[in-house]
């Protein structure tokens, strides 16, 4: 599975990270950071990360 | 079998709603009808990010116009699961009468659709005003609840502030749009007339479109009765600080006066304001028979009227079935409608329209009108529609939704979570109310029972930790 970021959008609300914390992350300069590529098994998070983004910065790829 | 289902609803909650029956195992096909002309979109970014795209800073002289609606609409299109792209999109046409009995839903347009279960995403539409005065397109009377409605504003905020620098002849920007830094930026045009902008209400998105039009240079009032903005949700004593915080920025604020009628012809003019909670309510001396121009009260002078009073849930379309609809349309909490003494096809409701109980906080039913909302009982409106059709037993665990929001302010970022307006106590638990910027904590209660937090200017690492307080 591939996701993708589109910073232009994000404004580090970090709900993703608290939808699914084994791929998005929030620094602790207060950023987001990722796994852009990870295990299929993680996918039902991923989804949920990207329906919680306010911002809907986050693309699931394939 | 398979089994056809109609979202009635094509925002949030109907996007949602269809991605959760396919993830449900609903393989029958799904038709989501929508009253506007576009597929689902996000709607926060229009009272703050979209509404300010370009008509801030970055425009030149010649690439002013105001971006198309289209474009506009892909800016905060959704993305759609792939399970969803053999749904049928009905867009453009509300439905207007249903038939429970028969599972038959009829559209504006006339068309007729037949579905074995329905699911109600309907949402809201802005309460209006019904007062005195210019009233319609082009009147400069604005609500925001639709694209629709954001391309019309920011068409006549485009003009206005062309026409605010254009009316300064010295202003070696004139003709041109302002360019404006981020932030309350009201001030970096300071000598040039800037455009009057009121709001009309002071709820969340009252007060983010005000924040926005500061911003874009717009000289802005909040005319708001019933006390500092954001009263019901963040308790009297936050509502005054970021009250404060907001008039610091450059926002007027008019409290416990109520707009009773608006001056001008054609277009508005200005904001008639009187004493009182109830707007309409106040005395009009002179009143229709003179035309409604002799007014009591001040008048504000406005060159854009933004409407934010709140919401009116669609439920109307269900009408005649039995159904109670008094507030959205009442579900259990497996966000079946309630269905009285109705024969027919299984309905269940979503997002703003679904009034249920939250056993996380009480055994009342509430419609929450947060955005977390439709996401939370699209998934569970999905699952127990599909159990109803394909006669599988109903899921009857508890569905304790954990409501959340945003909003942006200016330089504040507020974060609220679970349902402080239920609370009867409320208390800084961290940060200072004279520096909001600096990052607080309101912890709201009811009997002594956690029931909400508002984080403002709360790094998002803290988040976590607030909601799984709220979920213990």
């Amino acid at each position: 599975m591939r996701i993708e970021v589109d910073f232009n959008v994000c404004a580090d609300h970090g709900q993703c990270a608290i939808a699914a914390p084994d791929i998005f992350r929030i620094n602790d300069e207060g950023h987001l950071v990722f796994d852009a590529s990870p295990d299929e098994a993680l996918r039902a998070d991923a989804e949920d990360a990207a329906d919680a983004c306010p911002e809907q910065a986050i693309t699931i790829l394939d | 079998m398979t089994k056809h289902v109609a979202v009635v609803g094509a925002g949030l909650g109907g996007l949602r709603a269809a991605e959760q029956l396919r993830a449900a195992g609903h393989d029958g096909p799904i038709t989501v009808i929508g009253a506007e002309a576009h597929l689902p979109y996000n709607r926060p970014p229009l009272s703050k990010e979209l509404l300010a795209h370009e008509l801030l800073g970055g425009s030149g002289a010649d690439d002013g116009e105001t971006e198309t609606l289209a474009a506009l609409h892909q800016r905060v299109e959704f993305r759609r699961r792939a399970s969803v792209a053999d749904v049928t999109f009905r867009l453009g046409a509300a439905v207007t009468e249903s038939d429970l009995p028969s599972g038959t839903l009829t559209l504006a347009d006339g068309d007729t659709v037949r579905a074995d279960g329905l699911i109600a995403a309907t949402g809201l539409r802005p309460r209006r005003l019904n007062l005195p005065g210019p009233a319609g397109l082009g009147s400069g009377r604005h609500v925001l609840r639709t694209i629709d409605d954001l391309a019309g504003l920011r068409a006549e905020l485009r003009a206005a502030l062309r026409e605010a620098v254009a009316l300064e002849p010295s202003s070696p920007a004139a003709g041109r749009v302002p360019r404006l830094a981020a932030g309350p930026a009201a001030t970096a045009i300071a000598g040039l007339p800037r455009p009057r902008v009121v709001v009309v209400g002071g709820g969340f998105v009252g007060c983010e479109v005000a924040c926005t039009a500061l911003s874009l240079g717009c000289e802005v009032t909040v005319v708001e009765p019933l006390g500092p903005p954001m009263l019901r949700v963040l308790g009297a004593e936050l509502a005054t600080a970021v009250q404060a915080n907001h008039e610091r920025a450059g926002i007027s604020f008019v409290i416990g006066q109520a707009v009773i009628a608006y001056t001008g012809q054609d277009r508005v003019t200005g904001v008639v304001i009187a004493d009182g909670t109830d707007p309409g309510s106040a005395r009009i001396p002179g009143g229709p028979a003179s035309g409604g121009h002799a007014l009591a009260g001040a008048v504000l002078p406005a060159d854009l009227v933004i409407e934010a009073i709140g919401s009116i849930p669609n439920t109307e379309w269900l009408a005649g079935n039995g159904l109670d609809l008094s507030d959205g349309v009442l579900c259990d909490n497996k966000l079946a409608v309630v269905a009285g003494t109705y024969p027919g096809v299984p309905v269940t409701a979503v997002g703003d329209v679904a009034r249920f109980p939250n056993p996380l906080f009480d055994d009342v039913p509430r419609r929450v009108e947060h955005w977390s909302m439709p996401t939370d009982t699209a998934r569970r409106a999905a699952a127990t529609l599909h159990a109803q059709l394909s006669g599988a037993p109903v899921d009857t665990t508890p569905f304790r939704p954990l409501p959340s929001f945003w909003s942006d302010q200016g330089e504040l970022r507020m974060w609220s979570f679970g349902s402080p307006g239920l609370a009867d106590d409320v208390e800084i638990t961290e940060g200072d109310l004279r520096e909001l910027t600096q990052g607080l904590l309101a912890t709201y209660r009811r009997g002594g029972e956690l029931v909400g937090s508002v984080a403002v200017n709360l790094p998002p690492l803290r988040h976590r930790a607030l909601r799984e307080a709220l979920l213990k």
